[in-house]
C-alpha cells in the first residue's frame, strides 16, 4: 500500500461567505423578532399577559326593602340561583339529562331541545329554582351546566299589599306600584373592580374599585299593616258577599294625609305570576275614576255655606220632591217637604243640594271643586294615577251644574274623594295626601273657613243618626260623620245604566277629633242591596272601628251609642 | 472597595428576599380579607332570609288563622270593649262625653 498524505481540503471562498451570509441573517433575524415582540408589539402581549391573572370582579347590590310605617318588611329581595347551560360544552348523556330534568320537574325532550342547539352559548334551562334545587344541580357538576346569581323579589304579605307595592319584573326591575314609583330609590347599581387572581381562582391582591356599587335603599312607606289587613279581609268579605264586580278601600290618616291602608278588589298574589289578571293588578283606588254620586253633596252646600248663601239652618223646599229645568227633571225617591240645609245633607236630597247650587255662580263653584282637588291628580306619585273630570264651567249649562251638585257628571278616584274629605277633618284645608311615612308635619291649603268645615262636620254626623242614611256606619264608642253615595254606573258609549250601581260611603272618626277616614266602594254590587248606606256603610264601620281601636284612639262616646234605625227613604240618585 | 461592594451585596440579597417575603404576606391577608368578605354576603343573605322568614310567619293572616282556628279565639263584641286611658283624668276635663269608668 502506498500512503499517501491526507488530502489538504481546501473551502471554497464562495461557501465561506454564504455561509457567513446565512448566520448573518439568522441573527438579523433574531434581531427583528426581539424588537417586534419587546417594542411593537410590546402593548398587546403585556396586556395578554396580565389578562392571565387580572381580573374584573362583579360586587353585588341589592334591591332596597320595603316597610310599613313600623317597620315590618312587605318586600324583599332574597337571593335565589338560575341554571344556565352553554350548548356547546354540554356532553351530558341520556341519563343524566334525565335526573336533571326531573330536579328541574321539567321534560327531558324539553332539556334536548334547548341544548341541541350549539351554536349558542348560554341558555335559561330554568329560572329562579328554590335553594335546595340548586344544590342539588351543582352537585351534579355536569360540564357546560352553571348556576347563575339572582334575586327574587319577595311580598311576605302577599295578595293584601299587592296593589300598593306593585311588583317587579323577571330582572327585578319595578312594574308597577310602588315597586316601578320608587325605582330609582329602591333599585340597586352593580359595581366592579378588578383583582389578581392566582392559579386556584384565589383574589391575591386588590387592584382597583371601577365603580363602586351603590346599595338600594330601604323605603319606609306610610302603610299600617295592621289597618291594611283589616280593610283588605272586610273588603274581600262585602265584595264577595255582594257578588261586587269591584270594590276599593282607602284609608287616610286625617291629620297628616298620609296613606294607612288602600286595598282594591279584585287582588292577584305578587309571589305567584299566574294570579296576574288585567282586571286583578288594576289599582282602581287609584287609576279608575268614577262617578261621585252623593258623596259630592257635602261640597257643594259647603261651598254655598262659605258664599254665605245658606247656613245649615236655612230652610229649602223640596216639595214636591222634583225639580224640572229645561227638559230634565231632578227627582227624590219621595216629597220631602221642607227641609233644612243640615236635613238636605242628612237624607240625601237631590233636589235640595240642586236648589242650593243654582244659586251659585258656576265660575265659584267650579273653583272651590277644583281647590278640593276634584278634576287634579292626588299626585303620590303612583304610575296612572286618574284625575277624575271636573269641566270647565264655561260649559255648564244650568242642568249640569244641578246635577253636578250630587255628583253626576263628575268623576273622580276614591283616593280623590278620601282626600277631599281633609277639607272637613282639618278645619277646611286640604291635605296632600302620601304613601311615604312623613316625619313633619304638612301645610295644607286652605279652602274653607274653619266655621264652614266645623259646621258641615255637624251636619254629617247626623247621617248616621236616625233620620239620617246611614245607620250602618256607626262605631262603637265613636262618634262618626260621614256621607253616602249610590250612583248609576255609566257605561262608555250607552249612557247611565238602569240597574248598575256603584255604592259609596265617605267618613272620618272619632267626630270630635278625626284621626281617620275612610273611604269605601263597591261597583256593581249584585246580590239585591246597592244603597251606599246598607253596602259600603258597614264595611266603613268595620274598617273604622277596627282601625281606631289599633290606634288606641280614645273614645269620644259612650259604648252603648249605635242606635238601629231605618235607612232614611232615599234613593239619593238623580235621574 | 471590595468589601463594601460585597456588604451592599448582601444588604441587596436581605432586602429582596423581605420584599418576596412580604409581597406574600400582603397576598395571604388579602385572601383572608376575601374570605371574611364572602362570609359577610352569606350572612347578610341568611339575614335576609331569616327577615323574610320571620315576617312571613308574622303576617296577620297567619296570626289570625291561628288564633281564630287554632286556638279557637274570638274578638269580643265591641260594647264589651272599655278604652282604659292613661291620661283619665286629663281626657275627662277635656271631654264633652262622659268617659267609662
Amino acid at each position: 500500500m502506498i500512503h499517501q498524505p491526507a488530502p489538504y481540503l481546501t473551502l471554497s471562498a464562495v461557501r465561506a461567505r454564504f455561509l457567513l451570509v446565512l448566520l448573518m441573517l439568522g441573527l438579523i433575524g433574531l434581531a427583528g423578532r426581539a424588537l417586534y415582540l419587546q417594542g411593537i408589539n410590546h402593548n398587546f402581549l403585556q396586556q395578554e399577559g396580565k389578562s392571565r391573572y387580572s381580573h374584573i370582579v362583579e360586587m353585588g347590590a341589592t334591591r332596597g326593602m320595603i316597610a310599613d310605617r313600623h317597620g315590618e318588611v312587605l318586600a324583599i329581595s332574597s337571593p335565589v340561583a338560575s341554571i344556565c347551560a352553554d350548548p356547546k360544552l354540554v356532553s351530558a348523556t341520556k341519563p343524566e339529562l334525565k335526573v336533571l330534568a326531573d330536579l328541574l320537574q321539567l321534560d327531558l325532550s324539553e332539556i334536548e331541545s334547548l341544548v341541541a342547539n350549539k351554536n349558542r352559548r348560554f341558555v335559561y334551562l330554568k329560572r329562579r329554582v328554590p335553594p335546595g334545587v340548586a344544590d342539588s344541580v351543582a352537585k351534579l357538576a355536569l360540564p357546560g351546566v352553571f348556576l347563575q346569581n339572582e334575586s327574587q323579589r319577595f311580598y311576605p304579605a302577599g295578595e293584601v299589599t299587592a296593589h300598593i307595592l306593585g311588583f317587579t319584573g323577571i330582572d327585578d326591575n319595578g312594574q308597577e306600584g310602588v315597586e316601578l314609583a320608587w325605582q330609582d330609590t329602591l333599585a340597586g347599581e352593580l359595581g366592579s373592580r378588578r383583582v389578581v387572581k392566582d392559579r386556584k381562582g384565589k383574589i391575591v391582591e386588590n387592584v382597583e374599585d371601577i365603580n363602586l356599587p351603590r346599595q338600594g335603599q330601604d323605603l319606609v312607606l306610610a302603610l299600617d299593616s295592621g289597618i291594611q289587613y283589616l280593610a283588605h279581609s272586610e273588603l274581600k268579605r262585602a265584595a264577595k258577599a255582594h257578588r261586587a264586580e269591584s270594590g276599593s278601600v282607602v284609608v287616610l290618616d286625617a291629620k297628616t294625609g298620609e296613606v294607612l291602608a288602600l286595598s282594591n278588589w279584585p287582588v292577584f298574589n305578587p309571589n305567584r305570576r299566574s294570579s296576574f289578571t288585567p282586571s286583578g293588578i288594576r289599582n282602581r283606588a287609584l287609576v279608575e275614576s268614577l262617578e261621585l254620586g252623593s258623596t259630592l253633596k257635602p261640597f257643594s252646600v259647603a261651598i254655598a255655606m262659605e258664599l254665605g248663601v245658606v247656613n245649615s239652618d236655612t230652610v229649602i223646599q223640596t216639595a214636591p220632591g222634583m225639580l224640572r229645568i229645561g227638559r230634565r227633571t231632578i227627582r227624590d225617591v219621595q216629597n220631602k217637604g221642607a227641609l233644612s240645609v243640615a236635613q238636605v245633607i242628612q237624607t240625601s236630597s237631590n233636589v235640595g243640594t240642586a236648589k242650593i247650587a243654582l244659586s251659585l255662580p258656576p265660575e265659584t263653584m267650579w273653583e272651590m271643586l277644583n281647590r278640593s282637588g276634584f278634576g287634579s291628580s292626588v299626585n303620590l306619585g303612583f304610575p296612572g294615577e286618574a284625575e277624575g273630570e271636573l269641566r270647565p264651567y264655561n260649559d255648564w249649562r244650568v242642568v249640569d251644574q244641578a246635577t253636578m251638585s250630587y255628583g253626576h257628571g263628575i268623576t273622580a278616584s276614591l283616593m280623590q274623594l278620601a282626600r277631599a274629605y281633609t277639607l272637613f277633618t282639618n278645619d277646611g284645608e286640604l291635605l296632600p295626601v302620601s304613601l311615604l311615612k312623613r316625619n313633619s308635619s304638612v301645610m295644607g291649603q286652605k279652602v274653607i273657613s274653619k266655621e264652614t268645615a266645623l259646621a258641615m262636620s255637624g251636619m254629617l254626623e247626623m247621617v248616621v243618626q236616625p233620620g239620617g242614611t246611614a245607620p250602618l256606619a256607626q262605631v262603637n264608642g265613636y262618634r262618626v260623620a260621614g256621607k253616602t253615595g249610590t250612583a248609576h254606573k255609566y257605561i262608555e258609549g250607552k249612557g247611565y245604566a238602569k240597574n248598575r250601581y256603584i255604592a259609596s260611603f265617605v267618613g272620618y272618626a272619632p267626630a270630635t277629633n278625626p284621626r281617620l277616614i275612610v273611604a269605601v266602594m263597591l261597583d256593581e254590587p249584585s246580590a239585591g242591596q246597592y244603597y251606599g248606606g246598607l253596602v259600603a256603610a258597614p264595611i266603613f264601620s268595620k274598617v273604622m272601628s277596627g282601625a281606631l281601636r289599633m290606634l288606641n284612639v280614645p273614645q269620644d262616646a259612650p259604648v252603648n251609642n249605635v242606635v238601629s234605625f231605618p235607612v232614611a227613604a232615599g234613593f239619593e240618585v238623580g235621574g | 472597595m471590595t468589601k463594601l461592594n460585597g456588604c451592599l451585596a448582601l444588604i441587596l440579597v436581605f432586602c429582596a428576599l423581605s420584599v418576596v417575603l412580604s409581597q406574600h404576606e400582603a397576598r395571604k391577608l388579602i385572601t383572608a380579607l376575601e374570605n371574611e368578605r364572602v362570609m359577610a354576603s352569606q350572612l347578610e343573605v341568611e339575614w335576609g332570609k331569616l327577615q323574610l322568614e320571620q315576617s312571613t310567619l308574622a303576617t296577620h293572616r297567619h296570626i289570625e288563622g291561628i288564633a281564630r282556628e287554632d286556638l279557637k279565639m274570638q274578638m269580643p263584641a265591641e260594647t264589651r270593649l272599655h278604652t282604659v286611658m292613661p291620661t283619665y283624668f286629663v281626657g275627662l276635663t277635656n271631654s264633652k262625653s262622659a268617659l267609662i269608668p
